[in-house]
């Protein structure tokens, strides 16, 4: 069921194309992200950046996503691509890449994303890096595709040398979408690839989808407050949740609170979790194992609040307060609302006597 | 391993693990800014963990039987023993020299063959992920390979009127269904494995319950597997130099401690006030 063969001449593939996910009539912000990289990559290659979008009627988002600097758009319309399937989307992703031998492919590492290069690189046997956060291209034109190495800690150098196309994912919130242009100008093509309704072979029975009840989700706030194992149960992300609402932030987590059951793992930050990089991460309760800090140390500052002074975390804060978070948390609370108050003036030194 | 009345062949479901070093105990060396690997135990991928409950709750509740796999050194051997003291069946572990160095590519590939020479089965289990190498290519490798229906990153699996039900979260929570054979690939921390069983461990004791394969025994071409048939190689390693942080403690009276915080903060204009 795969290619099966070895090597094709490398020189025959040309182009870095980034896989384009809708949802909803709109562009996944990670789709946005690549197509900034994306054309970075393009020019240092002086090759077309091209966006693909499988999907039904997805032309005017393809055209949304031309603003964002592709230079063409491959569109495939078909219903049985209206929603993510597995084995129809990587049908099509397959014969595409064998019709026009891109020699880079980009995807988002959404579930989807992740499920559906899996598949892809099978199918391909082709080099597909997952996670990257960063690429450059070597002196031989391969695309180095960097990640991170267990844990976070180490940076892995991945490359593809003989294989085509190179093929990686990216997390969300690594790379920063550009600007759209709504004026910039480029193709839509569409091409057909057969699907039979063979290819349909998972049935979606229920969907319920998430609400913004649960607030701001850690990936879009400036601010982000997250508890770990040291909060030792689960209503105390009450309190977390009160210092995130004063300060316009949202609430995350640790793995082993999230192990714990005392929050949805929709909410853990870390290797196995989500990445953020707010502009400021208060870390509260967490010890910081290195997956931990694979998911968060990209943040501008980072605050510590832990009662252990040897806290693996305090290593990469900004400022730590060693104390009892049930004392600092509320301290904290209680001193925002008294700026908030007005007690004290927006002098960039706080008085002696805030209440 | 019971046999339904109505004579029909047993579900027979296969879930591939890895052993990892224990993510826990890994910690990095403030001063060498590397990882202290020494001496760090191992355990069963926690993921893989997962998607083992998943199986032996099936198992449970149906006619299965609960094949584990594993790719590796022969000390893998702890991690499928403790897979049978938990409930699985049996277990086969592939283990040949020239797989070393395999990226996910031929590891799929071999994972693949191996299956196959297992043979007769109706669902695939694996972790979303390993803890060590975080790609998540592997498990949808395999159902590529063999081209198979795939789920991916689900909670919870059930068997209705022989289809499988899955249920997955990306932007909501979704109830999928496939027919068999099929492969699953299942979220970290879904469930609480369960233990090893006092019975479970007697099976272990007697032996015979973990039967190593090696690439010519299940028929895997060589020259696709190992580090040198990998489309990958890792070209170099860089430690990670993190941006110099301000790294200012504060200690004691917590009123004067979140006084010089929040000071400090209003300062650096990360919140205004």
């Amino acid at each position: 069921m795969t290619d099966g063969h070895i090597l094709e001449d490398k020189s025959h593939f040309h182009g870095v194309w980034v896989f384009l996910e809708g949802r909803a009539g709109q562009l996944r912000d990670v789709s946005t992200q690549l197509i900034g990289e994306g054309r970075r990559l393009a020019d240092l290659r002086g090759t077309p950046l091209t966006g693909i979008l499988p999907g039904h009627d997805v032309d005017a988002l393809a055209r949304e996503a031309i603003g964002y600097g592709l230079d063409r758009v491959i569109v495939v319309d078909d219903p049985i691509l209206e929603i993510y399937r597995s084995r129809p989307f990587a049908e099509v992703m397959a014969q595409l890449i064998r019709r026009q031998k891109p020699e880079i492919v980009l995807f988002g590492a959404s579930k989807n994303g992740r499920d559906l290069g899996g598949r892809l690189h099978a199918i391909l046997e082709t080099g597909l890096a997952a996670d990257c956060v960063k690429f450059d291209i070597d002196p031989e034109g391969n695309l180095d595709m960097i990640r991170p190495s267990f844990g976070g800690k180490s940076l892995a150098h991945i490359l593809c040398k003989k294989h085509r196309p190179q093929m990686a994912s990216v997390r969300r919130n690594v790379f920063v979408a550009p600007p759209h242009n709504p004026d910039r100008r480029g193709e839509i093509l569409h091409e057909r690839v057969e699907l039979s309704p063979e290819d349909v072979d998972a049935t979606l029975l229920e969907f319920d989808e998430f609400t913004k009840e649960g607030g701001l989700r850690p990936e879009e706030a400036d601010i982000v407050v997250s508890g770990g194992y040291g909060l030792g149960d689960p209503k105390n992300f009450q309190l977390l949740q009160a210092l995130a609402d004063r300060l316009g932030g949202a609430i995350a987590a640790s793995r082993k609170a999230v192990d714990s059951g005392w929050v949805p793992k929709t909410l853990q930050v870390g290797q196995t979790g989500m990445t953020v990089r707010p502009k400021l991460y208060i870390a509260v309760g967490i010890s910081g194992a290195v997956q931990h800090l694979a998911g968060m140390q990209e943040s501008d500052k980072i605050v510590v609040i832990n009662i252990d002074p040897k806290a693996p975390l305090f290593e990469i804060a900004d400022y730590g307060i060693v104390g009892d978070l049930f004392e600092v948390v509320p301290e904290l609370i209680r001193q925002l609302d008294a700026l908030k108050g007005g007690e004290v003036g927006a002098q960039p030194t706080l008085p002696a006597e805030v209440r | 391993m019971s046999v339904p009345a109505s004579g029909m062949r047993p579900m027979r479901i296969i879930v591939c693990i890895k052993q990892v070093p224990k993510a826990q105990e890994l910690q990095v060396d403030p001063v060498t800014q590397t990882l202290k690997r020494v001496g760090v135990p191992s355990e069963i991928n926690p993921p893989d963990a997962n998607a083992l409950e998943i199986a032996l709750t099936l198992k449970d509740r149906h006619a299965a039987e609960v094949v584990v796999l594993s790719m590796g050194p022969t000390s893998f051997d702890e991690s499928l023993e403790r897979a049978i003291a938990m409930g699985a069946d049996r277990s086969v572990l592939l283990t040949d020299r020239i797989l070393g160095g395999s990226d996910t590519v031929p590891t799929a590939y071999a994972l693949s063959e191996t299956i196959q020479k297992i043979g007769g089965y109706d669902l695939i289990l694996t972790g979303e992920e390993t803890t060590d190498a975080s790609t998540g290519h592997v498990g949808p490798g395999i159902a590529g390979h063999l081209a198979l229906p795939q789920i991916t990153y689900v909670s919870e699996v059930q068997i209705v009127d022989g289809a499988v039900r899955a249920r997955r979260t990306e932007d909501g929570t979704e109830w999928w269904q496939t027919k068999m054979p099929s492969l699953c690939t299942v979220n970290f921390g879904c469930n609480k494995p369960r233990s090893p069983t006092l019975t479970g461990k007697i099976r272990v004791k007697r032996g015979g319950v973990i039967a190593h394969w090696s690439c010519a025994d299940v028929g895997i071409d060589p020259k696709k597997v190992g580090l040198f048939n990998s489309p990958t190689i890792v070209a170099k390693v860089d430690t990670i130099r993190l941006p110099p942080r301000a790294g200012r403690m504060f200690s004691g009276d917590a009123r004067e401690s979140v006084r010089a915080l929040l000071d400090a903060l209003i300062r650096d204009r990360v919140i205004v006030p």
